[in-house]
């Protein structure tokens, strides 16, 4: 299996999920010149990313090209350990990825 | 009789075909990415873009943490907390940025009035959040100086 392109670390502490995520994406702006050929390259970033928890939506982000590479994303919800939470984000050029795990 | 019927289905069934691979049955998206208000030049405009309005409250119930002073404007650690009630979607802008608007998070359901990204500034200036809580918006600012070079001065 292909290694997926999210981390994520979700602890539970009194009712409260942190949830942590790392994607690894290169969240090119469109903006920035290739130095060798001098060329732009073009803009490649992720527009939206989506989390379930337990099947239900909690959060939902639209994203432009301001977000850093490899995005860190932190966020927090009510809920409990052994919950499922399944994150997923899609870019610009249609690619996207998806991963589900279980708080701690 | 049959054969009748056959010619016409298959004819039927073939102008479909047709449709779909010229274009004609394009798929509805579904989900529109705001692109006007992530290509807006200025604040107020990504700001009527995304969240319809250019008005907002000051909210000493914001709270934004980021460094003083970035000594990499391409990784800036941005923390935005709030202890409104029903906050709804935290939007995130900085102010001097070619497209002023990083970003607009959703909160649904049970999430927390929390996020911690990290993103990219052109150079100094305001980092503003933009809290909505029960159909107001309320917004707070925090300084970011990004030194190029970075010798932290």
């Amino acid at each position: 299996m292909a290694k997926s392109s999210i981390k994520i670390r979700a602890k539970a502490k009194n009712g409260v999920v942190t949830v942590k995520a790392l994607i690894s994406h290169k969240m090119e702006t469109g903006l920035r010149k290739d130095k060798k050929t001098g060329k732009v390259i073009p803009a490649h970033f992720i527009e939206e990313v989506n989390c379930d928890h337990n099947g239900s939506a909690v959060m939902n982000a639209e994203w432009g090209v301001a977000i850093s590479k490899n995005p860190y994303l932190s966020f927090k919800f009510a809920g409990a350990s052994g919950d499922t939470i399944k994150l997923s984000w899609k870019d610009n050029t249609g690619k996207s990825d998806s991963l589900e795990t279980k708080v701690r | 009789m049959q054969r009748r019927h056959f010619l016409k289905n298959t004819m039927a069934t073939g102008a479909i075909a047709l449709a779909a691979t010229s274009g004609l049955l394009v798929p509805v998206q579904v989900l529109a990415w705001n692109k006007k208000a992530f290509e807006a030049k200025d604040v107020q405009g990504a700001m009527k873009a995304t969240i319809g309005t250019e008005l907002t409250e000051a909210s000493d119930k914001i709270k934004i943490k980021a460094p003083d002073i970035a000594e990499n404007g391409a990784v800036v650690p941005v923390t935005i907390s709030s202890t409104l009630a029903n906050v709804t979607s935290i939007t995130v802008i900085s102010e001097k940025n070619g497209t002023p608007l990083i970003g607009k998070f959703n909160l649904k359901g049970k999430a927390e009035a929390f996020i911690s990204t990290r993103i990219k500034m052109g150079k100094t200036s305001n980092v503003i959040a933009i809290c909505e809580s029960g159909g107001k918006f309320f917004s707070a600012r925090k300084e970011v100086k990004v030194t190029i070079g970075g010798c932290g001065g």
